[in-house]
């Protein structure tokens, strides 16, 4: 299993617009990855490409989230997530 | 044929088919299993009419722009979301129907993000939207929403929701004819907007077949199914007069010459450069919240000043009546109100907000004076929710500072209409909302249907309030004048900025109570100017007092429309 840092760039949080793109983009990848706050137990982590999951989440401004894929290949769909994620794409 | 009487909210005839709204989506029982199918089978099944649904939601997005399309991207997205469909099918597993599964998944999210509150909540909604349309899919029945055609139609609803109103398409949408609401339901508002003929509270109409011809009147409030030629004829006399009507000269004059400027509402700069095409002589009523709402921060002074300084440029000889930031009650904002006060309407809204969040107005009134520095534009600036003498001085004050020099108020309170002398010898004019001017004399929320009747701005105790504004406004001219005021005489006016203002029949009783210039949606400037322009000042002042005699907002809406036959030859 890999796993990956970011820190939330969006001043809205990962809601609304920055959570669709985020999705769309983690559905788009060909290896399945989880998202969770960091801290939380890893079994408690989400699916990183559904939006619901994401707004429930409720991961704000500044929250570091953790990423985890257990396709140890998945390392460049996981830094390109990360980018995303430290994005604002409310700027 | 047959008639349906309802309430005319927004004038027009038109002939058309109907097209029903569909009803809302009932939910499946509790407890329905899949039969004569495999796990397999359903879980496909649920799993086509979420992507259907999700694809016609991004069609719809594709077709969007800006906000609302930000918000229906993200809404297909939930469609066929993977966490929804992933509990919908743990339910089919264990023999629940695809139909009964997705509703309470749906129901299980919706649950959730309320729990989260805040914007989450916000978003409970949609997910129950798109949880109805996978049920619609998958019982085969049209989407819920407003229909899509290919060519124009009636739209018949019971009413329409603040949702709805988004995604109604005015050029295949030509008519509104709803069973309930009422003259300030979404649905008047939304027709009056779009300038659509609507009837309101018609019973029955919710049962006329789609495809049914039917004339709308809705001037006189009627529906009426299979058309005649007689209807066909006074819809076309309609068309052909809204094509004359449709343009404003530029300038509105009784018959004995008495000049009655006619402004407009806006709420941007696009906006106030079709008020300026539509021929408003200048705005009436700039709604500065445009700046603020959808934002979590304030605005700098510079994003601002370059906001007004688009809509003084629409008007570079003309007159800008800004009002400053309106927040609260139905505008809430997180950086300026307390959502959570127990009677928002009475709270800490408008010009009250200085005393919670002291310092905005300060910053709003440099940004209007640093965008109306160079501007040839006449830049009034008026304080929304002002209720008394001294907060008119503190504003008047506040201005003066920022190098503004033309401050007003906005009566609304009850009590600003009472005391208008002592608040007109402090500011050089008021400016009549009577929107909440109406719902706080008659202490009746203006977003209830059933307490429409009681939201009229024909009601006496409206009118009362409206002549003692101007009362005050003639005892304050010859009392102690404020200092400043540019081109002489321009201290003291009174103008209205309300719906009233809109209604033809109503602007000609504003004019006879002494009321100076009108500001209202761009669209209704050429009716209110033909009716304006067909009496004299003696017949509107004649016609104001019947208004003023008349016991109840009823009789006289009746007088007043009597005194005035141009109304029923030009079908408002």
């Amino acid at each position: 299993m890999i796993e990956r840092k970011a820190t939330v760039a969006s001043r809205v949080g990962l809601h609304a617009r920055p959570a669709a793109i985020f999705a769309e983009a983690a559905g788009e990848q060909s290896a399945d990855i989880t998202i969770a706050l960091e801290g939380s137990p890893a079994d408690e982590a989400m699916d990183a490409s559904s939006i619901l999951s994401l707004m429930s989440l409720g991961a704000e401004h500044g929250d570091v989230v953790v990423l985890r894929s257990e396709d140890d290949g998945a390392g460049d769909a996981l830094d390109s997530l990360v980018r995303i994620l430290e994005t604002d794409h409310d700027a | 044929m047959s008639t349906f009487t309802g309430v005319g909210v927004s004038p027009g005839r038109i002939v058309g088919p109907v097209r029903q709204m569909p009803r809302p989506v009932a939910e499946p029982s509790a407890g329905e299993k899949w039969s004569n199918t495999t796990v397999d089978e359903e879980t496909a099944r649920l799993k086509a009419a979420a992507k259907t649904v999700q694809a016609e939601l991004q069609q719809r997005a594709d077709a969007a722009t800006g906000d609302s399309k930000a918000v229906l991207e993200a809404t297909a997205m939930m469609a066929a979301d993977p966490m929804l469909l992933k509990s919908a099918n743990a339910l089919i597993v264990a023999g629940t129907s695809a139909e009964r599964s997705v509703w309470e998944a749906g129901s299980q999210v919706a649950d959730m993000l309320r729990g989260l509150g805040g914007y989450m909540a916000e978003r409970t909604q949609d997910v129950l939207d798109v949880r109805s349309r996978i049920v619609a899919e998958l019982r085969g029945l049209p989407a819920p929403g407003i229909p899509t055609a290919d060519h124009p139609f009636v739209l018949a609803a019971e009413d329409l929701a603040p949702a709805d109103t988004a995604t109604l398409n005015p050029e295949l949408v030509i008519a509104l004819i709803t069973s309930s609401g009422g003259p300030q339901s979404h649905t008047a508002i939304l027709a009056r907007a779009l300038g659509l003929p609507a009837v309101v509270a018609a019973r029955g109409v919710e049962t006329i077949d789609d495809g049914t011809e039917v004339f709308v009147d809705g001037a006189a409030g009627t529906v009426l199914a299979g058309p005649g030629d007689a209807e066909r004829t006074a819809a076309a006399i309609w068309a052909e007069q809204a094509r004359s009507l449709g343009s404003y000269s530029g300038t509105c004059t009784t018959t004995d010459g008495h000049r009655i400027p006619l402004l407009a509402n806006v709420g941007s700069g696009a906006d106030a450069r079709k008020a300026a095409d539509a021929g408003a002589e200048g705005v009436g009523l700039l709604r500065t919240e445009f700046c603020f709402l959808n934002r979590d921060t304030e605005p700098t002074v510079t994003e601002q000043s370059a906001a007004y300084r688009e809509v003084f440029d629409a008007f570079p000889a003309g007159k800008v009546v800004i009002r400053t930031l309106d927040a609260g009650a139905d505008k809430p904002l997180p950086f300026l109100t307390d959502a959570s006060e127990p009677n928002p309407a009475l709270g800490v809204r408008g010009y009250r907000t200085e005393l919670s969040t002291p310092g905005v107005l300060d910053r709003q009134l440099k940004a209007i004076s640093e965008a109306a520095d160079g501007a040839t534009t006449d830049v009034w600036v008026m304080a929304p929710m002002i209720s008394t003498a001294e907060e008119a001085q503190h504003f008047a004050e506040s201005c003066a500072a920022a190098g503004l020099k033309v401050p007003g108020v906005m009566v609304e309170v009850p009590s600003a209409a009472l005391t208008a002398g002592a608040i007109l010898q402090r500011v050089n004019f008021a400016s009549i909302g009577t929107n909440d001017l109406t719902q706080y004399v008659m202490a009746a929320d203006r977003q209830l249907g059933p307490l429409a009747a009681l939201n009229d701005p024909w009601q006496p105790a409206v009118l009362q309030l409206i002549r003692q504004t101007v009362a005050g406004a003639e005892t304050a001219h010859g009392g102690e004048r404020s200092s400043g005021a540019p081109n002489g005489d321009v201290g003291k006016s009174v103008g209205v900025c309300g719906e009233a203002a809109a209604d033809p029949a109503l602007a000609v009783v504003l004019v006879g109570l002494g009321v100076t210039s009108l500001s209202m949606s761009s669209r209704a400037l050429a009716a209110v100017a033909a009716v304006i322009g067909s009496v004299s000042l003696t017949d509107a002042q004649g016609l104001a007092q019947q208004a003023l005699a008349a016991p109840t907002a009823i009789e006289a809406r009746t007088a007043v429309r009597a005194g005035l036959p141009i109304l029923t030859t030009l079908g408002l």
